[in-house]
């Protein structure tokens, strides 16, 4: 009783699921992260926050070659997901992101059935040998997304007729059906009401039990409840990486300090 | 440090501050005053003493009050955060402050119509002058961020419980030597330990400086010298009394 923990915020896991090496991110020449070095840990939830323009995006969709459709973008240093180079040339890009899931600020689900935005995936990547292990795939995954209950009657209408907290869940279900380990949240609530942010986090946190969730937030505040490790990124610069409890109370880098407590944007 | 995007957030942490600063002023005139109030057999002075409590009680309420609405509104971070919570450490030394003072003063109430044991008045004048002054540069040092004044005043704590130590011992004589003092000396006794705790107040708000500025409390080695609780039966077979009340 008397040692019980506060909300959980160590991590039983201290591997590395992700590691950057002097990362660069070059749009024609506009130099947009500058020499990032981070370990990603594997089980946990790592928040990127930093003012618009600061570069966190733009890394977060280095870390499964988002960045490779734009034409002008330019990566370079080394990226390695459980020590393997994601850059490597025999690494299909496709391949890549059914490991390294994505979801996006606006929840985007297919214009179809609620059934086939989850059954998606694992179809392409013949996940499934049945119609019944598929079956079984679209319920364990819309459970994960915390949203099994809500459609599980009306899984062949439209998901473009759900709410926009249901969108965005059922695009997280979409995400993991295809067992990624490692998922990038960009701006996940930023489109959702305060219920259904709250519902999207308390997802994160369930998710952290088998995955790596990486999510890119403006909310201070999201990023204080969810992750574990906070990295604050700055004019293309990582300036601090940390446990967030640390950075949230007493952040070593004067320019993070001046950030979480709202005296720089 | 620069100023924040929301300018109403730097009023309402100003607000709190000026508070803190209102209230120790108040406090540093009650240690005065009730000090006197027993060194000039002060009746009056001591009544006002006990009456003015309840101000510094008051403040300490709506300092809590406006802190946690900065906490609820403003959700404060990093040094923000550790100037809410040090006020709020801050507030609750000096209305315990504020309480010994009060019991400085009941105590005086009653010593004035004893006759004046030996010549305990000075020291004990002298000791809550030195106390005073410990409050006053915490105080200085809060306002000021400095870390280095704070220091000096957890070290100056040292010699507020060796003047107790020392008073103790005085007391302890006149006891053995005249039983008809027992009852003031008991009294003046617990003055005297009243003080020394003002001291360790004054302390505590010192180490809240260092929190404040460097977000973390100092180690646990300042100097003690509470040589009173080890005080054993061989030597006079007294202890020291209980904490004095509010």
């Amino acid at each position: 009783m008397y040692d019980a923990p506060y909300t959980e915020r160590t991590t039983a896991v201290t591997d590395v699921k992700i590691s950057a090496r002097d990362v660069q991110v070059y749009y024609g020449d506009n130099h947009a992260i500058k020499d990032v070095n981070v370990d990603i840990q594997d089980k946990t939830v790592t928040a990127f926050i930093g003012p618009s323009g600061c570069g966190k995006s733009t890394f977060l969709r280095c870390l499964n070659r988002m960045n490779d459709t734009i034409d002008i973008c330019r990566v370079l240093g080394k990226i390695e997901l459980d020590g393997e180079d994601i850059y490597d040339k025999r690494v299909d890009p496709v391949q890549l992101r059914a490991k390294v899931g994505m979801v996006f600020q606006k929840p985007n689900p297919f214009p179809k059935s609620i059934y086939d935005n989850i059954a998606y995936g694992p179809r392409i990547h013949g996940l499934a040998k049945n119609k019944a292990e598929l079956d079984e795939i679209v319920e364990k995954s819309l459970r994960r997304g915390a949203i099994w209950d809500e459609v599980k009657d009306r899984l062949s209408e439209p998901g473009t007729g759900l709410s926009g907290g249901q969108q965005q869940r059922l695009c997280i279900a979409r995400a993991v059906a295809t067992e990624p380990e490692v998922l990038l949240m960009d701006e996940p609530c930023s489109a959702l009401d305060p219920i259904a942010t709250a519902q999207v986090e308390e997802l994160i946190d369930e998710l952290r039990a088998n995955f790596s969730v990486v999510i890119v937030t403006h909310s201070m505040q999201q990023a204080a409840r969810v992750s574990q490790k906070t990295a604050f990124f700055h004019l293309g610069n990582l300036v601090e990486y940390g446990e967030t409890g640390k950075i949230f109370t007493n952040p070593e880098d004067p320019r993070t300090e001046s950030y979480i407590t709202g005296r720089i944007g | 440090m620069r100023q924040h995007i929301a300018s109403a957030f730097d009023r309402d942490l100003e607000g709190i501050q000026a508070q803190i600063m209102k209230m120790g002023g108040l406090v540093e005139a009650s240690i005065r005053d009730s000090i006197t109030s027993l060194a000039d057999r002060d009746e009056d002075l001591a009544e006002r003493v006990r009456a003015g409590d309840k101000a510094i009680d008051a403040l300490e309420e709506t300092l809590n009050d406006e802190a946690a609405r900065v906490i609820a509104l403003r959700a404060p971070a990093a040094s923000d955060l550790r100037v809410v919570l040090s006020v709020m450490r801050i507030a609750a030394n000096l209305e315990r402050i504020g309480d010994l003072t009060k019991n400085i003063a009941k105590r005086t109430g009653v010593l004035v119509h004893m006759p004046p044991v030996g010549g305990t008045g000075s020291s004990l004048k002298r000791m809550a002058r030195e106390v005073e002054l410990m409050l006053k540069d915490a105080l200085d040092a809060y306002i000021q961020r400095d870390q280095a004044l704070a220091r000096d005043v957890i070290e100056r704590d040292l010699d507020v419980d060796q003047m107790y130590n020392a008073m103790f011992r005085e007391f302890l004589t006149f006891m053995l030597e005249d039983t008809r003092s027992i009852t003031p000396c008991m009294h003046l006794h617990f003055i005297a330990k009243n003080i020394e705790r003002m001291g360790d107040h004054a302390t505590s708000i010192a180490e809240q400086v260092i929190y404040l500025v460097s977000g973390e409390l100092p180690d646990e080695a300042r100097p003690k010298s509470d040589s009173v609780a080890s005080v054993g039966v061989d030597e006079r077979g007294a202890g020291p009394g209980p904490e004095a009340e509010g």
